[in-house]
């Protein structure tokens, strides 16, 4: 869908060498960041992955132990909550359930004394641009999740923000409205042209917002890049595994492209694996990424544990000789024989091409050797 | 069941018994309970001395009601501001007036506040005043002193609401661009109001009905009901009359506390009640 895109009203912003610190407790490392106006950014990690202590440093909540902050190359770090033009947007919206809808939408503009018609105005185009106009009059608490969080943007909108910052908005919401207000939030904000930052541990969430991804893990950022470049080439085996789902396959490195699985066979990877013979590594491979096959060279056995049907797609699981899990997905069309638990089957990758190559982490290894032992 | 056998039994005759007589009583014509009538109470309200006793005992309570509460919310915003070491010592501050003896605390005050008392000879010392000032035995020593003992049971409700108040919302209020003053006023101030009614009903009527603190800081030259009260009952030896006055205040006191109670649960919108 082509949204209409207004012309870009945001703040840019920079984060260089941002560090936050907890007492003892390091929450931010070295966090560096470059967000374009306009552009609409995720910060996707775990919980007490830095990602709120980030977002607070933004806002202006707190004052970082290091590093800069910038809106539009403008050093900000000096400059109170109150006086940034940000819109925040909270998990659980935090209206004020003593004011109407109006007057939540207003508050942000009668906090700068505008003149009432200009508020009235104001309030008026945001209500209707959230699709609340109707509801004007009523308490925060007479309003479902859905209908609360398009107030809560239209609060945050109402001061025309240079930045907005989403702090896990969706989590209150059922799933099956989730996608929804998605599409629909999105579609605001790129109207608006705002600079927007969303905060989630929810990978999903992330994947249908952003147009960029920031990974957080243990305070650090551990890739920036697309949705689609962080599904298809993750940059460590955290991000592979925390984005989609995927199969990890234990190995060894036995020639500059082919590694010996685990599970039994060896594969060709068709490009060089850049590292020494005898290195245990992780290969990645994503669920559709691998099928059922015939016995051959490079098939992996498997014996299948269990079938689930997921609506489009249906996921077999299946466990290899070496006890790794996994999981093929494929279309639920007809005319595919069940495969049945107990049964053995043979699985192929089905382009090697996608297949992600990591070094298996030190604490894997000596699990991994007292088991081949 | 029968626990609470004992317990009623115990109220009724505590309690109920008591009012009854207190009413019974009330409707004698003269002290010498000749004749039932509802002469003591034509004879309050005909008496403009004991009208004006009736309302500046009321009043002295809303002041001092007032006077708490404006010293509740600096204490309990510095309160919710603290981390654990100085919650348990700001507690520990609160609830000091509370574990004092009334008849110690009040005392404490004559001496703090008394012609020779800490007070007079600090400033007379300072060369601040020329002559010791009449704290003691004035109305506004008895606000003072009353206001300290009955602090905490302002501060406790009040520290109670603020601590429920989610922080996302005085965050949100400051992300929009509102002051320090205006976020305390739009959103901190509306948000504990159920807490600061409870307070101020509480130390409204404890501090219109302080027999103890009233009559020794007061000195006995400013009249209210409690010593009106005691006065016309032991003093005088009207019993009638002192009964009658025992339920006037005690009517206007509950009367004020339900008519408060009544209106925030009506104009208190979208907050729970504490």
């Amino acid at each position: 869908m082509e949204l209409a895109l207004s012309d870009v009203r945001g703040h840019s912003l920079d984060l260089k060498g941002i560090g936050h610190a907890f007492g003892a407790t390091v929450a931010l490392d070295e966090i560096d960041l470059t967000v374009a106006a306009g552009e609409l950014i995720a910060l996707l990690g775990p919980s007490g992955c830095g990602k709120t202590t980030m977002l607070q440093i933004i806002a202006g909540f707190l004052r970082p132990s290091r590093g800069e902050v910038r809106f539009d190359g403008a050093r900000v770090e000096h400059i109170p909550a109150n006086r940034r033009r940000i819109g925040m947007v909270f998990q659980n919206y935090a209206l004020f359930p003593h004011l109407t809808v109006f007057e939540n939408v207003a508050y942000g503009l009668r906090a700068r004394k505008r003149p009432n018609a200009e508020v009235a105005a104001k309030v008026e185009q945001m209500l209707g641009l959230a699709q609340m106009a109707a509801f004007a009059r009523r308490l925060p608490g007479e309003l479902s999740g859905g209908q609360q969080q398009r107030v809560a943007l239209a609060r945050a909108l109402a001061i025309d923000p240079g930045l907005v910052l989403l702090d896990e908005p969706f989590s209150a919401l059922d799933k099956n409205l989730r996608l929804d207000m998605q599409i629909e939030i999105k579609s605001l904000l790129k109207t608006f042209g705002v600079t927007s930052i969303i905060v989630t541990h929810d990978q999903e969430e992330a994947l249908s917002m952003a147009d960029r991804i920031v990974v957080l893990n243990k305070g650090r950022i551990e890739q920036i890049d697309s949705p689609d470049a962080l599904y298809d080439r993750p940059a460590s085996l955290f991000i592979s595994s925390f984005i989609g789902h995927t199969n990890l396959l234990r190995g060894t490195v036995t020639d500059a492209d082919r590694v010996q699985l685990d599970a039994g066979p060896e594969i060709d990877l068709g490009r060089s694996v850049q590292r020494r013979r005898g290195t245990p590594v992780t290969l990645s491979v994503r669920p559709e990424n691998i099928a059922f096959g015939a016995e051959r060279p490079g098939a992996i056995p498997v014996t299948i544990r269990a079938t689930v049907p997921l609506g489009a797609v249906s996921v077999t699981e299946g466990v290899t000789a070496s006890g790794e899990a996994v999981k093929v997905s494929r279309a639920r069309a007809a005319g595919i024989a069940k495969a049945q638990a107990g049964d053995t089957a043979w699985l192929a990758i089905s382009d090697v091409s996608r297949v992600s190559i990591f070094s298996t982490p030190i604490d894997d290894v000596s699990k991994h050797q007292q088991r081949s032992v | 069941m029968l626990p609470v056998v004992p317990l009623a039994a115990l109220f009724f005759a505590a309690f109920v018994l008591p009012l009854i007589a207190l009413v019974a009583i009330s409707l004698f014509r003269n002290a010498q309970f000749a004749e039932l009538s509802l002469a003591q109470y034509l004879r309050f309200f005909s008496d403009p001395f004991s009208i004006k006793v009736l309302t500046d005992t009321l009043w002295l309570g809303a002041e001092v009601a007032l006077a708490t509460l404006i010293l509740a919310y600096p204490l309990a915003l510095v309160y919710v501001a603290s981390g654990p070491f100085m919650r348990t010592l700001i507690t520990f501050l609160i609830m000091l007036p509370l574990l004092t003896s009334t008849v110690v605390r009040t005392f404490a005050w004559i001496v703090i506040l008394g012609r020779d008392g800490i007070v007079n000879s600090a400033m007379l010392s300072l060369g601040l005043w020329q002559a010791p000032a009449r704290l003691l035995y004035s109305w506004e020593g008895m606000v003072l002193a009353l206001t300290q003992i009955q602090l905490p049971l302002m501060a406790l409700p009040v520290i109670n609401s603020l601590l429920r108040l989610d922080g996302n919302l005085t965050r949100a209020a400051e992300g929009l661009g509102a002051s320090r003053a205006r976020i305390f006023i739009t959103v901190i101030l509306p948000l504990t109001l159920p807490g600061a009614i409870a307070g101020w009903l509480l130390v409204f009527a404890a501090a219109a009905t302080a027999f103890i603190t009233q009559t020794l800081v007061g000195g006995g030259r400013i009249i209210l009901m409690p010593s009106y009260i005691y006065q016309q009952a032991v003093g005088v030896q009207d019993w009638p009359f002192s009964a009658a006055l025992s339920l006037i205040f005690t009517l206007a006191v509950t009367g004020i506390v339900f008519a408060i109670g009544a209106l925030s649960r009506r104009y208190v919108r979208g907050v729970d009640a504490a």
